[in-house]
């Protein structure tokens, strides 16, 4: 009887991630309209290439190593077939002992296949950060380029690093940065094992989403801005996105996907107290991009006197990018505050960028790294197994080792195949000069 | 006769139609047009950039009315489609040399 219930038990801890991790890969649907709703009519048909494209790519280079290098999880994913045993039956007798060792409100023990498929919708997402920032000029090619080595190297070893649990190239290990002192100055012992401070992100607001902004800051450094927005004399031109319905779809999308984000982040649901958490991550990501929206629009509506759809939009994912690395420790009133601190960040961030230069058209830089950042430090507030300092070495290590490889990697692309478009296909589209096809042929052929 | 053009904010393009048909104005002819005056269009904000809208939409009005009732003509048009605020238009009165009905081909005066 009670393998019955491990049996269950396994079951639904393994549908469980497979439906957050289907959420999760809706969210690609949610980057590709935002960004479609916030570039140019004339360069649709390519950012929407480019998604559906980086999410291939993403799938396949993690399948292929990403995982491995992540999660050791073998080339191909060799490693994880059967689990580890040598037939099905050995498999289940192996899932059966796991259950039985962990008991019942134990860690988690569910299908590795679930696994694989959560875990790699998160490299896309942190792939389809980057495609908004670096939209309107780069050349398609050059960005599925840096799309295989992004999500074949550089996001899984930092992941290696944090959700992965191995050192930074052999130096030290972020989970493992302060001991825990007794009042003697003793470290303290827990069933035999020494206790640290480490660096926490729960589901990724330094891991996936400031590490996409990192890789886009670095492309939008290599690229330039867009021809026109920025004059000599340095006045900012706005450059209006051609649709915001798309756009507000796009946020809705990725505010639905958020849940699966989060929410699949417990890891487990086939307990009551493992339940209670994820409905409480369920309700403070909706609470915290609430909290980002409102921010957002008041102080839009202060600084530029109207109240500037796109800025609420960016808000309501700054918000869910600032609960993304703690939804399971805070209140609703202080997720819905953690939310709300993100929302007012990301409009000035974006104003701050533009200020420098820093052309990113759908604001992915300011809300996944700025507002990623925040997220990351905000955790101690909630949170007394981290601490300030352990946060952010642990967010300085993700963003200088993505920054820093993913500046090499757009550099040897442009000087081996280039990373930009010419003036001319600039001023015409990229819809045309690399697809060859307008996305809404009839208002331009007729 | 005289040719009356009055280009006026669109919203307010109901208002000038009724009073122009209280006074006996019997036709009038509307155009969608865009342009600027004195305060040359102006600016919006997107993501906190400004961008500068140069033409402001506006309704062009034309009516051929007897040199009797201009001043009434005038007097309705400046009435209803007056706000107080920057950008409610301008009003040109022309002499307008003959009129002709297609229909039947009365001229002048008859033809209004």
């Amino acid at each position: 009887m009670e393998n019955n219930i491990f049996h269950l038990q396994y079951a639904i801890d393994t549908f469980y991630f497979l439906v957050m991790g289907a959420l999760v890969m809706w969210m690609a649907a949610g980057f590709s309209m935002l960004e479609a709703g916030l570039v140019r009519s004339k360069n649709t048909t390519e950012i929407l290439t480019k998604n559906v494209v980086l999410f291939a790519i993403a799938c396949t280079m993690y399948m292929i190593v990403g995982y491995d290098i992540m999660y050791e999880g073998g080339m191909f994913l060799k490693d994880i077939m059967f689990e580890g045993a040598k037939d099905s039956d050995a498999m289940v007798a192996a899932a059966l002992a796991d259950s039985a060792k962990n008991g019942f409100g134990g860690d988690s023990v569910y299908s590795n296949a679930s696994d694989f498929f959560f875990q790699v919708v998160f490299v896309a997402t942190a792939m389809s950060i980057v495609s908004g920032a670096v939209a309107e000029r780069m050349k398609l090619w050059s960005f599925m380029v840096f799309a295989v080595v992004m999500t074949a190297v550089i996001y899984p070893l930092e992941g290696s690093w944090t959700w992965g649990g191995q050192s930074v190239f052999g130096m030290f290990k972020l989970s493992e940065l302060f001991p825990v002192l007794d009042t003697a100055g003793k470290q303290v012992m827990e069933g035999g094992e020494a206790q640290w401070i480490g660096f926490t992100d729960f589901a990724g607001s330094g891991i996936v989403h400031m590490a996409g902004a990192a890789a886009a800051l670095a492309g939008v450094l290599v690229l330039g801005a867009r021809k026109g927005k920025y004059t000599k004399e340095g006045k900012v031109n706005a450059i209006q996105g051609a649709n915001l319905p798309l756009a507000t779809l796009g946020t809705f999308i990725l505010w639905m996907g958020w849940f699966g984000f989060n929410g699949g982040s417990v890891l487990k649901l086939g307990d009551i107290a493992s339940a209670n958490s994820v409905a409480m991550v369920f309700l403070n990501t909706n609470a915290a991009a609430a909290g980002g929206v409102i921010a957002a629009i008041i102080v839009a509506r202060i600084l530029f006197g109207k109240a500037d759809l796109t800025m609420a939009l960016n808000g309501a994912l700054a918000g869910l990018v600032a609960i993304t690395a703690g939804p399971d420790t805070p209140t609703a009133l202080a997720a819905t505050i953690i939310g709300a601190i993100g929302g007012m960040l990301v409009v000035f961030s974006i104003v701050t960028l533009d200020k420098m230069k820093i052309d990113d058209p759908v604001g992915a830089i300011s809300v996944h790294g700025v507002v990623g950042l925040w997220g990351v430090m905000a955790v101690p507030f909630t949170n007394d197994g981290t601490g300030f300092a352990a946060q952010f070495i642990g967010a300085a290590t993700i963003f200088f080792w993505v920054f820093i490889a993913s500046f090499i990697t757009w550099f040897v692309i442009k000087m081996i195949m280039g990373v930009r478009v010419s003036e001319e296909e600039e001023y015409e589209g990229l819809d045309i000069g690399e697809c060859g096809m307008e996305a809404y042929p009839e208002f331009v052929n007729k | 006769m005289k040719l009356v053009t009055a280009i006026i904010k669109p919203f307010k393009l109901d208002d000038v139609r009724e009073a122009l048909s209280e006074i006996g104005v019997q036709g009038i002819t509307v155009t969608e047009v865009k342009g600027f005056g004195r305060q040359k269009g102006h600016t919006e904000l997107y993501r906190g950039a400004e961008y500068v809208v140069d033409f402001l939409p506006k309704v062009k009005i034309e009516a051929a009315v007897s040199s009797d009732l201009l001043d009434q003509v005038l007097d309705a048009i400046t009435k209803s489609a007056h706000t107080g605020k920057i950008g409610d238009g301008k009003i040109f009165v022309y002499a307008l040399e003959q009129a002709i009905r297609i229909r039947t081909g009365e001229s002048g005066q008859e033809a209004l």
